[in-house]
């Protein structure tokens, strides 16, 4: 065995290689596959048509989460809801046949297991610590907090996790994100990964997998961990790890997918071993203060470009690089903005919290604590909150928190991808703006011509109860 | 997949950083079914931008594009890869590309070449007005006026851009390999090897 002090990237790629080339390619053995409706059907076609089959159906588990509607799925009768969408309901029907045909457990659009890909798997337990994790959906990196090695394929992908359980990779480089400190009232996770994505840019991961570190993340709960992972996908970075621990262990524990007894013992005891080691080294690294991250959102049309939300809309001028001006120029007009305008001057007609990034129990806890006892201020048309699953939803509501979101006057839905990426009916409509709580802010992203905020639950909820961005420590002050 | 050697003809010039693959493929053109038929809504946003290189007849039908920094970040769809292929593009120099894109791209007989800077400048000068030669055999990018530009690619991409090799197929022949991992790994790694669906 080595002796070399490895990092927590290497430890688990060393114990998936089924082989190494003599160029370094290595053949990866991939532990779970999660599967979606978007991006399988080509693959299940492409194995239909040469005859292959799924190596180890028990190692992937398919839900349906895009195209779903986030209005009831059954009527007063048990039946089903049809889909209007025809399109849509041609991808989800063939999700519904193929994954039995080839052997995959399905798991249905009413069942209360049913959520969004990335919240099903941890939630599940089939995610572990340790394992390689895939889903044609980038933000599998989401996957990462949990301390596994996770990550967004393509369908031709798919296809080759399906036949052979493998891929072939090179490995990645390493970078070292590390955030110490204490941090402020009211900055979140989603204010955390915000700012490293500010910090960072869209493409400086770009051929790295970045592991978290420093107490900031230790001290963040797991659904925390999900939320800072899920984007590391915006930093350029194909995966994102925290090192797994007790607390980790303790979220693990009991889902129905999790080890138990002595394999329980087993897998912890193999957990604690996947630490970085003293020593290890990565290819980079950055070093960030807690105390200067501040509630974050983003102006423009990237992920990095991000902003405190007490500072104001920048100019193209303030950029030293040429062609990241011209992409400001770009976005500055899409998003009908005017440079030097107060962020919290910025009106918004629709809120959106849920999606991949932001829609498990703390997510929707922290939007009710600021929708307790207000209501959606009038310019708002378009609110609402989409639980990341049955489960989430279940837990939501045996905690009353779909009562005081009901009573502020926005919406509560049934779980799925929503207004994320715009391939259900939840859009938002062209030259509207958008406090979401979702990943991307691209051009079109939440509809042709839709303008996103990105922004955390409790910042999304005090959007939806002033109007506009707003900073929500100015709202807990109050209260 | 379709062997690839040479891709020549007319290039768009298009040169813009962080192009991101809902911009290459908007989310509404997911839900297909096939490969297929993805080329309209290429770029669709782009195209609506007046004086946009799609659009322009100068450049219509261009196997080749030249883009910016980071071309292909965002969502893992495929779909991007396909759009392209189908409008006709079977080469994108750039000075960068995001990770999953430039695999998709691959996986689907799209030669990705990443050059300087300066070369991607030059080629976008040349790309106005005449056609760029790529020679992946001698992993070269010419133009009609002696620019010759070396670019880096992985030997085994290569090896299967140039003979249409289907990835899956080669995996499978390492049936042998892939049986022995997952035998060790059930006695090592039990809990990750085999997982049991326990009452929830």
């Amino acid at each position: 065995m080595t002796t070399q002090p490895r990092t927590l990237y290497q430890k688990i790629w060393d114990a998936h290689v089924v082989d190494t080339r003599d160029d370094g390619t290595c053949l990866i053995y991939i532990d779970r596959h999660i599967v979606h409706e978007v991006t399988s059907p080509q693959a299940f076609a492409a194995l239909r048509a040469s005859g292959r089959k799924v190596r180890r159906p028990d190692l992937h588990i398919a839900v349906p989460d895009h195209n779903l509607p986030t209005t009831a799925r059954r009527d007063a009768s048990g039946n089903r809801v049809p889909i209007a969408d025809p399109q849509s309901a041609q991808q989800l029907d063939l999700l519904e046949k193929n994954a039995p045909e080839f052997g995959i457990r399905y798991i249905g659009d009413a069942d209360i297991e049913q959520g969004i890909v990335h919240v099903v798997g941890p939630e599940q337990g089939f995610s572990l610590p340790g394992a390689t994790i895939v889903c044609g959906d980038s933000h599998t990196a989401c996957n990462g907090g949990l301390g596994a090695l996770a990550f967004g394929i393509g369908t031709s992908e798919v296809e080759h996790v399906m036949a052979t359980q493998t891929l072939l990779l090179k490995q990645s480089k390493t970078f070292q994100v590390n955030v110490e400190g204490k941090l402020g009232a009211g900055v979140s996770p989603k204010d955390v990964i915000l700012h490293i994505i500010g910090l960072v840019g869209t493409a400086g991961g770009t051929g790295y997998v970045i592991e978290y570190t420093g107490n900031v993340f230790r001290e963040m709960s797991i659904e925390g961990r999900l939320t800072v992972s899920n984007m590391s996908i915006e930093a350029g970075a194909r995966a994102g790890l925290i090192a797994p621990d007790e607390t980790t262990f303790a979220y693990v524990k009991g889902r129905p997918y999790a080890p138990v007894g002595a394999e329980w013992d087993k897998a912890v005891a193999w957990w604690k071993s996947l630490a970085t080691d003293p020593g290890a080294t990565y290819d980079k690294s950055i070093h960030i203060r807690a105390e200067d991250i501040e509630p974050t959102v983003t102006w423009g049309t990237s992920p990095e470009d991000t902003a405190p939300i007490g500072g104001v809309v920048p100019a193209p001028e303030d950029f030293e690089d040429a062609s990241k001006r011209d992409a400001v120029k770009h976005s500055l007009e899409y998003m009908g903005l005017t440079p030097g305008t107060k962020l919290t001057d910025i009106a918004v007609e629709n809120v959106f919290i849920g999606s991949c990034t932001n829609s498990r129990i703390e997510d929707i806890r922290a939007a009710a604590a600021i929708l307790k006892g207000r209501k959606k201020a009038d310019n708002v048309k378009w609110a609402i909150v989409v639980p990341g699953s049955g489960l989430v939803k279940a837990q939501a509501e045996a905690e009353g928190l779909d009562k005081i979101i009901l009573e502020a006057g926005l919406e509560w839905r049934e779980p799925g991808c929503s207004a994320c990426l715009a391939m259900n009916p939840d859009k938002v409509p062209a030259g509207e703006r958008c406090a979401s709580t979702s990943n991307r802010n691209f051009t079109g992203r939440q509809g042709p011509g839709a303008r996103t905020h990105l922004v955390s639950p409790a910042m999304a909820a005090a959007a939806a109860v002033t109007g506009h961005l707003a900073d929500v420590r100015e709202l807990t002050e109050q209260a | 997949m379709t062997p690839i050697s040479q891709v020549s003809g007319r290039a768009y010039p298009f040169g813009r950083k962080n192009v991101d693959t809902d911009v290459i493929i908007p989310a509404q053109w997911l839900k297909t079914v096939t490969r297929e038929g993805l080329g309209q809504g290429c770029l669709e946003s782009v195209k609506a931008e007046p004086g946009n290189v799609f659009t322009d007849p100068e450049y219509a039908g261009s196997p080749l594009l030249i883009a910016g920094d980071n071309f292909g970040c965002g969502s893992s769809r495929e779909h991007a890869a396909w759009a392209l292929l189908d409008m006709g593009v079977t080469c994108v120099i750039a000075p960068s590309f995001s990770d999953i894109f430039s695999g998709n791209a691959f996986k689907n007989g799209i030669l990705t070449v990443v050059l300087p800077q300066e070369a991607i400048d030059r080629l976008m000068e040349v790309a106005k007005t005449d056609p760029i030669s790529v020679d992946l055999e001698n992993q070269s990018v010419t133009t009609p006026f002696q620019d010759r530009f070396l670019f880096e690619i992985d030997p085994f991409r290569k090896h299967c851009l140039l003979g249409g090799l289907d990835e899956v197929g080669l995996t499978l022949a390492q049936d042998r390999e892939i049986s022995a991992y997952e035998g060790k790994a059930r006695e090592a790694l039990p809990f990750l090897a085999s997982p049991v669906l326990h009452a929830a």
